[in-house]
């Protein structure tokens, strides 16, 4: 006697048991956890008991915190719509089925696959002050030199730059896969419909890639404000906290001051913000798509 | 509007392949011609040479005089059909066929004249406003020709527009075509595989074959005097039957053909002195034979007994009976309803399709003598080239 073709079966769950292990075990706990140490009074030695929403006030309260907000957020506004227009400007440079542009492709997207740490090493040579090839540029023009991760505003600008340089390849490769996506007959009608460059360009070839470009805009907007890595070892938050990002600020509370508690209620605020911020976002273009 | 298409000694190669080698071609002004071939001859190469989405790499085209093979495709004055229909997606219907319109600043006012005015002779007026896909595939393909007709081209190039059609569609769309055309007057040309939309729609059929033009003609010189053995086989459904020659004698009409252990057939066509039979062929169409199935069937057709049936037949050319005929062993039976193909074999093995009428009573394995009408064989030389009956060649 044949079991019947789809009947479920208690035993079919155990084919999705791996990956809901890992993923609870991996994500739902440590949100939870974090939700939980929020509330407490904790450092790195163990918990002190329940202090309800103390933690969140001394963060609303700090300064820093808010210094560090206002920077993420001025970080996530620029190099989100940088990285969007240049990825956009290379896919459609390296739109081309030449092995120039195959080869090209290969060299942009090679960074993207770098650690933070040669990043940075590769950054620091070019912004680092006195032997820095910048500095050396500066000083053969007789330009005054200029203290690129030492001074307020160009240092979170130095940051901005290597983190564009370094995540370029994925905006990249997402735009130009949607643009090859694009049928080639389209364009030989809009060259029929004697549309100019730009017509085609923004008649055609935007609307089509449109959803390529949300979904790189959210992933982007998501990773940028978990800027950490580039900013600690390039400046490490200075020159007065003007280029400290907030999981810097996290770190900080909880690894440097020992306040696992603060830390993690910053934590719960940049997760509420990462969502408000991709989901404005989302729900913007979106609009404009029924307009 | 409309205008003439002049294409003079023109050559296309993809790198090392050359697909149309030194096509000349005159279409007059607002005549509608077919380009007919099978698929991977060169039919659409030409097309979008002409539209200018393939560029040129020997000899010249002109439109209405004016020579356009070095212009863009948006400033030679035609507008084409795409097979896929290439609508714009994100657009709607509306602003599909606007778009050519705006791009070379015609008044709103002007464009929407037009638009109205195309949308409802196309029965499509009321999708204005909807994206192409929310449109069925039938209204997709009139929106496609919306969009070129609101253009007023000089002319219409149509690449396969109703090869995604279903079969009823195809059919009551390409009648719409021909009143378009015969409404508009504007030169079109029209590309296919299908046989029946080249004959329905064309005022000269091109046939291509091998990067070249195997021959230019209306529907009727196509079909009943082909240019070539591979027209011949080409065009007509089913297939003419091709039958090896061995020799050649005086009959009472024309040439005596004969086929080696078959018999001979006696035709009207006329031989030049010295023709060489070796690797020359008999075309016979299945409609020019008269399968002599015994007195039940054969009462109504009139048949007679002598050699020469050109007397006393009804159909006022008699066909070859008797002695004459064809032993045709039948394999397979056909019923089309107003006539009956008998698919069969010659006893020298050459397949033959005859054709009988609708209440044939022949049975498979059955040996009827088949006359052919002597005015409608072709002889094709080894080369290919044909003779039909009333010319020299
Ligand atoms: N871009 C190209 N590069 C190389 N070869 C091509 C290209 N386009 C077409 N060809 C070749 O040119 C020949 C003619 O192609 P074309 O599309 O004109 O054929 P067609 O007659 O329209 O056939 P179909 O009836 O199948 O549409 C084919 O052999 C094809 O392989
Ligand atoms: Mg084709």
């Amino acid at each position: 006697m044949a079991a019947p073709h789809r009947q479920s079966r208690p035993s079919n769950a155990l084919f999705a048991a791996p990956y809901l292990v890992v993923f609870v075990a991996l994500l739902v706990v440590p949100l939870c956890w974090g939700v939980y140490l929020s509330l407490q009074k904790a450092d790195l030695f163990g918990l002190y008991g329940y202090t309800g929403w103390t933690n969140y006030a001394r963060v609303l309260g700090d300064a820093l915190f808010w210094q560090a907000v206002r920077n993420t957020v001025v970080f996530v506004a620029v190099t989100v719509p940088v990285l969007v227009a240049i990825g956009l400007f290379l896919g459609l440079a390296l739109n081309a089925r030449t092995r120039g542009a195959a080869f090209m492709r290969g060299v942009y997207f090679s960074s993207t696959v770098l650690s933070v740490t040669i990043v940075t090493l590769i950054w620091r040579f070019v912004f680092i002050p006195g032997d820095g090839l910048l500095s050396l540029a500066f000083e053969a023009m007789g330009w005054p030199p200029i203290g690129f991760l030492s001074t307020q505003g160009w240092s979170l600008f130095s940051v901005g730059v290597a983190t564009v340089w370094w995540c370029l390849g994925l905006p990249m490769i997402l735009i130009l896969a949607a643009l090859q996506q694009i049928p080639g007959d389209l364009y030989e009608a809009a060259a029929l419909d004697n549309a100019s460059r730009w017509r085609t360009f923004t008649r055609v070839t935007l609307p089509q890639i449109r959803n390529t470009l949300i979904l790189v805009a959210t992933i982007q907007i998501v990773m940028q404000f978990q800027l950490f890595g580039q900013a600690q070892l390039m400046t490490n938050g200075g020159p007065n906290g003007t280029s400290r990002p907030m999981v810097l600020y996290i770190y900080r509370a909880a690894f440097e001051n020992w306040d696992v508690g603060q830390g993690a209620a910053a934590s719960e605020l940049l997760f509420l913000i990462i969502l408000v911020a991709a989901m404005g976002q989302f729900w913007i273009t979106n609009r404009g798509n029924k307009a | 509007m409309s205008a003439s298409i002049d294409i003079h000694h023109l050559t296309k190669r993809f790198g090392a392949l050359t697909v149309l080698d030194d096509i000349s071609l005159a279409i007059e002004d607002g005549e509608f011609v077919v380009f007919l071939g099978p698929s991977g001859c060169g039919k659409s190469t030409l097309l979008r040479m002409i539209a200018g989405l393939e560029a040129v790499n020997e000899g010249e085209i002109a439109l209405g005089g004016r020579r356009i093979d070095t212009l863009p495709p948006g400033e030679r004055g035609v507008a084409m059909v795409f097979q896929s229909y290439a609508l714009y997606p994100h657009m709607t219907v509306r602003q599909n066929m606007a778009f050519g319109l705006e791009n070379v600043g015609t008044p709103r006012d002007e464009i929407a004249r037009r638009t109205d005015a195309a949308a409802k002779v196309l029965e499509i007026d009321h999708l204005l406003e909807r994206k192409p896909q929310m449109l069925s595939g039938g209204q997709r393909q009139r929106v496609a020709i919306g969009r070129a007709i609101v253009k007023e081209p000089r002319a219409f190039l149509f690449d396969e527009p109703l090869s995604n059609l279903d079969a009823a569609l195809r059919g009551r769309t390409r009648l719409e075509l021909a009143q378009l055309h015969q409404r508009l007057g504007t030169t079109m040309i029209f590309v296919t595989h299908d046989q029946v939309e080249a004959m329905t729609l064309a005022d000269r059929i091109v046939v291509m074959h091998d990067r070249r033009i195997e021959q230019i003609g209306t529907p009727m010189e196509i079909y009943q005097r082909p240019a070539t053995k591979f027209v011949a086989g080409f065009v007509g459904a089913p297939a003419m039957s091709m039958l090896p020659l061995s020799g050649v004698t005086r009959g009472p009409l024309g040439a005596r053909l004969e086929v080696a252990g078959v018999g001979h057939i006696d035709s009207a066509v006329t031989l030049p002195e010295g023709f060489a039979t070796q690797g020359a062929s008999i075309g016979i169409r299945a409609e020019d034979t008269r399968p002599d199935a015994g007195a039940d069937t054969g009462a109504d057709r009139g048949t007679g007994a002598g050699p020469d049936m050109n007397t006393g037949s009804n159909t006022g050319s008699g066909p070859n009976t008797g002695p004459g005929s064809l032993p045709l062993t039948v394999d397979v039976i056909e019923r089309l309803g107003d006539r009956t193909l008998l698919h069969g074999h010659l006893p020298d093995g050459t397949v033959l399709v005859a054709q009988d009428t609708g209440r044939s009573q022949v049975a498979p394995g059955q040996v009827v003598p088949v006359g052919v009408d002597p005015h409608a064989v072709h002889v094709f030389d080894a080369a290919g080239r044909a003779h039909h009956a009333g010319e020299v060649r």
